[in-house]
């Protein structure tokens, strides 16, 4: 789960970590009267969405009063800001960041991630900040260092030593750099992050290191213990079908073609839409229904598929191991009879329970296409929706 | 022969009075795994489909000898489970439970380290060696005695592969699904290496995802030590960049853990690569019919 530079900026505030100071607007009236609040030559003007390259799209603007603050703010509410990260159809900007003008007098970057090379969370540091540092990691990688950590004793004050030297920090502010780094792995770890990334961190003209930026990634899994980070969810930011799937634990992520899919399993749905792609059909979703899926469960992922309009043809398939045929079956055949089915289904079941949940099929009445195997029913459904 | 498991495993259920523990239980004891013992704290010296429930671990296996055990305990108490099952010292333990906080499993990694138990998972369909134990989720009748080991991050792909493999006269040895998490506990390499040590075994097929590089890893592994013929699938060529496809594991961010990377690292290593999932099994009877193993693989 992500969530805004904004939000990232207060959790760190909240456990001491030295960030530049702002506050946020929804709209250019909150938006001059935030910047009345800050004590600045020079207002920063950032727009809020899920994805990096903000900058570079012109989604970072610098206002010398509040009159320029009021014109920008008007100006990025509202925009569809294009990035190397939103795609091609871009994010809506609907929350802004108004932030006081640092002095920089350097930019680096800092990180922490899991690295599963060595099942251990691991500290990235550069003196290269404030680029993309995935082309730094392509062009210099001896120009990004790294701690691993032991998870038993945390990062250690050596290490984050260590790291701010190799970083080329100035000497005076080794033990600011380290108290920022402590700070940041004790964020990490005590709210499941999988990913931080603070991309620039700056050393000021004043002698302060602070994060111009944030960029959080919690880890889904351990969303149960974190009701504090749940809360700030932006249901904005994402597909209200992947909301839908959400709320039922279903794993779906919405695509561009029109053959909707039901499988169980990460990898079998990867697998069924790689087939469908082979055989010159494009899937419109990836859905896995997951291993302890009720009946209920099942009708609701029916009926998320069917509400995409771009849909013109299902393809279930399932290999029951912990999921059982049955309860595929019987979900189906309640969302079909619900929401009426105006489109071509075809179906393949194996596994657990494979002959009770033919039976249901084939007693229900409804028109469903059967498919001996995989590669069967990826060919028929695509046959069908043409 | 086989790996892992066999006949004489002596197999422990943790959480065995779950809804879903029961019902594989049910299904395992079936097959004809020697399950022994369960474990649920609390519900010591009760039965669970005929089986002897234990309050711990270590009494469960100091009063049934149990040395392999299966966990299908919830995600916030399960990494507590896979630690209290190597703090027993038991050879094995399969977690088939999924969405483990990932820190949890930083910690249980941590934990694991110079102790004896081997972790299988989490996240995973479990082990199977045919016609002998059966451990975990999969459905056990798509398996058949033979001779192809079979390793894979992803459960559901593996029957497929096992499915095909049956329905084409090609048996199997052992069956192992190492699961989708990015932090588990066995990685392809360290099952290629007792396939390649397991004299029944004479080819193996190794079906990955993207996101990681365990794939590519295993590619320069098979490419200096393997000396049977392994046949790949990767899962996911068509996933676009950075959208997660259900497994922890399975993003590609960066450009990095592409599906053509790693096809790549697996031809450059001497592995044939299946185009999609449904020639899994076509592909590896290409194979050992090139190398001269087909009758000595086919089972019917």
């Amino acid at each position: 789960m992500n969530i805004h530079e904004y939000q990232g900026k207060q959790l760190l505030r909240d456990y001491g970590v030295a960030v530049s100071t702002g506050i946020v607007a929804f709209s250019p009236e909150e938006a001059v009267k935030a910047a009345k609040q800050l004590t600045t030559e020079v207002y920063v003007v950032k727009a809020q969405i899920h994805a990096g390259g903000r900058g570079k799209a012109g989604g970072v603007k610098i206002a010398k009063n509040l009159d320029e603050v009021r014109a920008y703010a008007k100006e990025l509410l509202g925009k569809i800001l294009v990035t190397e990260q939103t795609g091609p159809e871009g994010k809506e900007v609907k929350r802004l960041l108004i932030e006081e003008g640092s002095n920089i007098e350097k930019e680096y970057y800092v990180g922490l991630v899991l690295d599963s090379a060595t099942d251990r969370v691991t500290l990235m540091g550069s003196e290269e900040g404030g680029v993309d540092i995935e082309a730094v990691a392509e062009a210099t990688p001896e120009k990004i260092f790294k701690e691993v950590i032991d998870p038993v004793v945390g990062l250690t004050g050596f290490q984050a030593r260590r790291m701010a030297f190799n970083m080329n920090i100035p000497k005076h502010l080794v033990n600011k750099a380290v108290k920022f780094m402590a700070g940041l792995y004790q964020v990490f770890v005590e709210k499941d992050a999988s990913t931080v990334e603070i991309n620039p961190l700056v050393v000021t003209a004043e002698d302060d290191i602070l994060a111009l930026d944030a960029k959080f990634n919690f880890d889904e899994s351990a969303l149960y213990r974190h009701k504090d980070i749940v809360e700030l969810r932006d249901f904005d930011e994402e597909d209200p079908k992947e909301i839908e799937a959400s709320k039922y634990d279903l794993s779906y992520i919405s695509l561009d073609g029109n053959i909707g899919c039901m499988v169980n399993g990460a990898g079998l749905a990867m697998a069924t839409m790689d087939t469908i792609n082979y055989y010159g059909g494009s899937p419109a979703n990836f859905l896995d229904v997951g291993g302890g899926a009720t009946a209920e469960k099942v009708t609701e992922a029916f009926k998320i598929i069917l509400s995409d309009e771009a849909v013109k043809g299902i393809f279930v398939n399932i290999f029951g191991g912990i999921m059982k045929c049955d309860v595929i079956a019987e979900g189906v055949i309640t969302a079909a009879k619900e929401v009426g089915l105006q489109v071509p289904l075809v179906v393949r079941l194996e596994g657990t329970n494979v002959d009770k949940g033919k039976a249901l099929l084939n007693e229900s009445g409804l028109n469903i296409i059967a498919a001996g195997s995989m590669a069967d029913g990826a060919q028929k459904i695509v046959e069908l929706v043409g | 022969m086989s790996i892992y498991i066999n006949k004489d495993t002596k197999v422990l259920v943790q959480g065995i009075t779950g809804s879903t523990a029961l019902f594989h239980t049910k299904e395992m004891l079936d097959y004809g795994t020697n399950i022994v013992a369960g474990v649920t704290p609390g519900r010591g010296g009760e039965k669970a489909e005929g089986v002897p429930v234990f309050n711990t671990v270590v009494e469960a296996v100091k009063e049934t000898g149990a040395n392999v055990s299966v966990i299908y305990v919830p995600a916030p108490f399960a990494a507590d489970a896979i630690m209290e099952a190597v703090d027993a010292e038991l050879d094995m333990a399969i977690c088939i439970t999924e969405h483990i906080p990932i820190l949890d499993m930083v910690k249980v990694k941590r934990y694991m380290e110079g102790k004896k138990t081997r972790l299988v998972g989490p996240n995973c369909p479990g082990v199977i060696t045919s016609d002998e134990c059966k451990i975990g989720i999969m459905p056990g009748y798509i398996h058949t005695k033979g001779h192809v080991g079979v390793v894979s991050r992803s459960g559901t792909l593996t029957y497929e592969a096992v499915h095909q493999l049956s329905q084409a006269g090609i048996g199997q040895t052992t069956a192992v699904g190492i699961g989708g998490d990015p932090v588990n506990g066995t990685n392809f390499i360290d099952v290629l290496k007792e396939f390649n040590a397991d004299p029944e075994t004479y080819a193996v097929v190794m079906i990955g995802e993207i996101g990681g590089t365990a794939e590519e890893e295993a590619a320069q592994w098979i490419k200096e030590n393997m000396t049977k013929p392994v046949v790949g699938f990767i899962g996911g060529q068509t996933a676009p960049e950075g959208k997660r496809m259900g497994h922890a594991g399975a993003i590609i961010s960066g450009g990095k853990g592409t599906a053509a990377d790693k096809i790549k690292a697996l031809n450059a290593a001497g592995v044939e690569t299946a185009d999609t999932p449904s020639v899994i099994g076509e592909t590896l009877i290409k194979v050992i019919k090139e190398k001269g193993l087909y009758e000595k693989c086919k089972t019917h």
